[in-house]
């Protein structure tokens, strides 16, 4: 086989090389529920095994991140990404951290700080 | 590495939920990109759907796995402790099921159309007007593409009058940020005001 063939098999239109669920050992559920903005948090305690995925994870949530923000910055599905977190989470190598998340589209007060907020973005 | 504890005692940010929704190419990645205090994020979500005809693989779950994109970008506002979180993702009636964990607690939507292909956000106004989401409609000027009346596009629409439709251009910071004001504005105009 020539380095040639083997170009064949590894380019980006072959897709990822690792299934997304080998991350996760076959697991698609996390153990804690999470969502889109839930704010996850590296409390600075290392877990004693860790895949380099989970490594990566703690490294980018030294402040407070949304599960999103860390799926895209791990390149993983969110899917993925929330099992991840979870682990780290069992292990107290993370926290989540309280927030609130302001859904009423009547808010009047909240609507009003948005718009002052935009007029000087 | 300097990990903190995380303080108890500090104040929880008000995370707020807007969402950009329309057909693939229409702009909705520039969007978020445009306004979005960190770099454009795109991360993914896997679909699961039942396949048709797989009962012959006996122990195998029926499903096929796929993937669908997911922009999304943070605006900050630290003098009133607000992050609002704009999210991204294609409306087709096939990724409804993901619009539905999206749309929870999503303060509003803004549609973006490009009158070229009007209809690839019949979808998400659909979406929107079933869930009874409160959105706009923001068209998208691309560079040459025929600019149509605002009139037009909500006949074409069948859009009810009192849903707002702008004009942007998502590549430009300024005009979509112009485009989420016009929606806090048309949320506003539906509250009472305190002062009656």
């Amino acid at each position: 086989m020539t380095a040639g063939d083997e170009e064949v098999w590894v380019d980006a239109a072959a897709g990822p090389l690792v299934r997304p669920y080998t991350v996760t050992a076959g697991r698609t559920r996390p153990t804690v529920r999470l969502d889109l903005l839930s704010l996850v948090v590296a409390t600075g305690r290392r877990p004693r095994e860790m895949a380099p995925e989970h490594a990566e994870a703690l490294a980018c949530c030294r402040a407070p991140t949304s599960v999103a923000e860390v799926a895209a910055h791990l390149r993983l599905p969110v899917t993925i990404t929330k099992v991840l977190l979870a682990d780290l989470l069992d292990c107290r190598a993370m926290t989540t951290q309280a927030r609130h998340t302001a859904a009423d589209p009547t808010d009047r007060a909240l609507l009003e700080k948005l718009l002052d907020g935009l007029q000087r973005a | 590495m300097a990990f903190n504890e995380p303080d108890p005692s500090a104040p929880s940010p008000t995370q707020v939920k807007i969402l950009i929704a329309g057909g693939f190419g229409v702009g909705k990645t520039t969007f978020v990109g445009a306004v979005s205090e960190i770099d454009p994020l795109s991360t993914e979500e896997l679909i699961t759907t039942a396949s048709a005809g797989s009962d012959h693989l006996a122990g195998i779950e029926g499903k096929t796995t796929t993937t669908v994109a997911l922009d999304f970008g943070r605006i900050t506002i630290e003098q009133h402790g607000i992050v609002l979180y704009l999210f991204g993702t294609p409306g087709q009636q096939r990724f409804w099921f993901m619009w539905d964990e999206l749309s929870a607690g999503a303060l509003g939507a803004i549609v973006l159309a490009d009158t070229r292909r009007l209809e690839d956000c019949f979808d998400a106004v659909d979406f929107f007007e079933n869930r009874g989401t409160r959105f706009l409609v923001a068209v998208n000027e691309f560079d040459g593409a025929f600019r149509y009346d605002p009139d037009e596009v909500r006949a074409a629409l069948g859009l009810d009058p009192r849903v707002p439709i702008v004009l942007c251009d998502a590549r430009d910071g300024g005009s979509a940020t112009a485009v989420l004001r016009a929606l806090i504005r048309h949320l506003l105009v539906a509250v009472p005001s305190a002062s009656v």
